[in-house]
């Protein structure tokens, strides 16, 4: 089988470089472009080694042996001459008035500065791997899962089972009741501060809409301060009102999800309970 | 006072070490404190165990004294030991507990209100009882009635406690 798949595969080689030449012509251009775009097998090294560190020739021996006399490459030069007709102005002339100043004057655009700090700014040392907090990994437990009943521990829905639908750009769990189950809405939950447990709701057809981001669950805060002093604690949110679009979102996913909450028996019942701890019962205990 | 003893043939539980969990037959006695063991159909090659990790069951097989394995099994299995151990209520209660440790949140829901439902029909039918006899003294009637509730509800339980479970 082995020895079969190797001579087939020699046949095909050997016909394809006899085949370049009257096929070049015929070719197109994808072909041969592609043909250049595959880098070409490379060449083992052709400094053999004597010792470590040491190799058989000189560096202009290599050169010859490498033949790096042929292959000498320019950067493409089209947008070099394209920028060099595009300098960026380094002066500008501005007219004067008066009447003996004669009409204008030549600015400099980019000016020298006119301070330097007595001591220079310390320079920062090198630091490695430190990313912001946008281009964070963000891990999500093996045991949530999309459509897993997750049990919510912190916040004003603390001992609320809830559905869990997807993980957010910034980490944060999107969750929802569904509403009218346990008045619990699109929301997001921190996953330190969530148990997963094993019960899982089938969420495989449902479509979330995609606007439904962490910018869209930001608490908003308006800070003008009117130099009235008496006046600004009253200015800003105090209550938060429920917006139509949000309304209208959460009709919309819930209504797919309770569909496929009402095929499980008993299953709304426990979404609507409340989890809580009483004697005898240890958390590090009881499987979830 | 004693009803089982330590004998050849004597089928045995292990309670702890690396086969808790399985049955044995004791096969002969080393000397006080151990005995050679076989568990042909439970997977526990013969060997020398401690008598306190054994805790005797009420099966006896008939075989000689250092039998060799086969014959372990052939009795083993002419007894049919692990149905018989299976139907016992001593396996069942292991087994409930494996179970119960088990449950799931979700299997705890289920199992609450089961209960719940049990308990209040148990209840209705006893005040049911209560009234009638407080209103027309007391009946030949009422001991046949509680009864009947009881099963009822207990067959609900089980078959919720079933589906709990898988």
């Amino acid at each position: 089988m082995a020895g079969e798949k190797a001579a087939g595969e020699k046949k095909p080689s050997k016909k394809k470089p006899a085949e370049k030449k009257p096929a070049e012509q015929k070719a197109s251009q994808k072909e041969a472009g592609e043909k250049k775009k595959k880098i070409k097998k490379h060449h083992a090294s052709r400094n053999p080694v004597l010792a470590r560190g040491i190799g058989r020739y000189s560096r202009s021996a290599m050169y010859a042996r490498k033949a790096l006399y042929k292959r000498k490459y320019t950067a493409p030069e089209t947008k070099i001459e394209k920028k060099k007709k595009e300098k960026p102005r380094a002066t500008i002339t501005k007219p004067v008035g008066g009447d003996k100043n004669g009409g204008s004057r030549v600015v400099k655009i980019r000016k020298m500065p006119r301070y330097y700090p007595t001591e220079d700014v310390p320079r920062k040392l090198l630091s490695h791997g430190k990313k912001p907090f946008c281009q964070h990994k963000r891990r999500l437990r093996a045991s949530i899962t999309p459509g897993t009943v997750l049990i919510l521990l912190t916040g004003r829905h603390r001992g609320k089972r809830v559905v869990f639908l997807k993980q957010l750009a910034t980490g944060l769990l999107l969750v929802t009741g569904p509403l009218v189950v346990n008045r619990v809405p699109l929301r997001r939950a921190h996953q330190k501060f969530v148990i997963a447990t094993s019960t899982k709701v089938d969420i495989s057809g449902v479509k979330i809409p995609k606007h439904l981001t962490d910018a869209y669950f930001k608490k908003k805060r308006l800070r003008k301060p009117k130099h009235q002093e008496g006046e600004i604690f009253d200015t800003e949110k105090e209550k938060y009102e429920i917006t139509e679009q949000r309304k209208s979102d959460q009709k919309a996913v819930d209504s797919q999800i309770l569909a496929r909450i009402k095929k499980v028996p008993q299953l709304r019942g426990y979404l609507r309970s409340t989890f809580c701890l009483s004697n005898g019962v240890y958390p590090h205990k009881l499987v979830f | 006072v004693f009803k089982r003893f330590v004998e050849i043939g004597r089928v045995a539980f292990i309670s702890f070490g690396p086969h808790a969990g399985k049955l044995v037959a004791i096969v002969d006695v080393i000397d006080q404190n151990r005995a050679l063991v076989d568990g042909p159909c439970s997977g526990v090659r013969r060997q020398a165990m401690p008598f306190k990790c054994m805790q005797l069951t009420d099966f006896v097989l008939k075989f000689p004294h250092s039998a060799r394995q086969k014959c372990v099994r052939l009795a083993w299995e002419k007894e049919n030991i692990n149905e018989k151990w299976a139907a016992t209520r001593w396996a069942k209660k292991i087994e409930a507990r494996e179970k119960k440790a088990k449950m799931t949140d979700f299997d705890r829901y289920k199992v609450m209100k089961a209960k719940k439902m049990r308990n209040r029909i148990i209840k209705h039918e006893m005040k049911k009882l209560q009234r009638m006899s407080s209103k027309k003294g007391k009946k030949p009637e009422k001991s046949e009635k509680p009864e009947k509730p009881e099963k009822a509800p207990k067959s609900e339980k089980a078959q919720k406690a079933q589906k709990a479970q898988k």
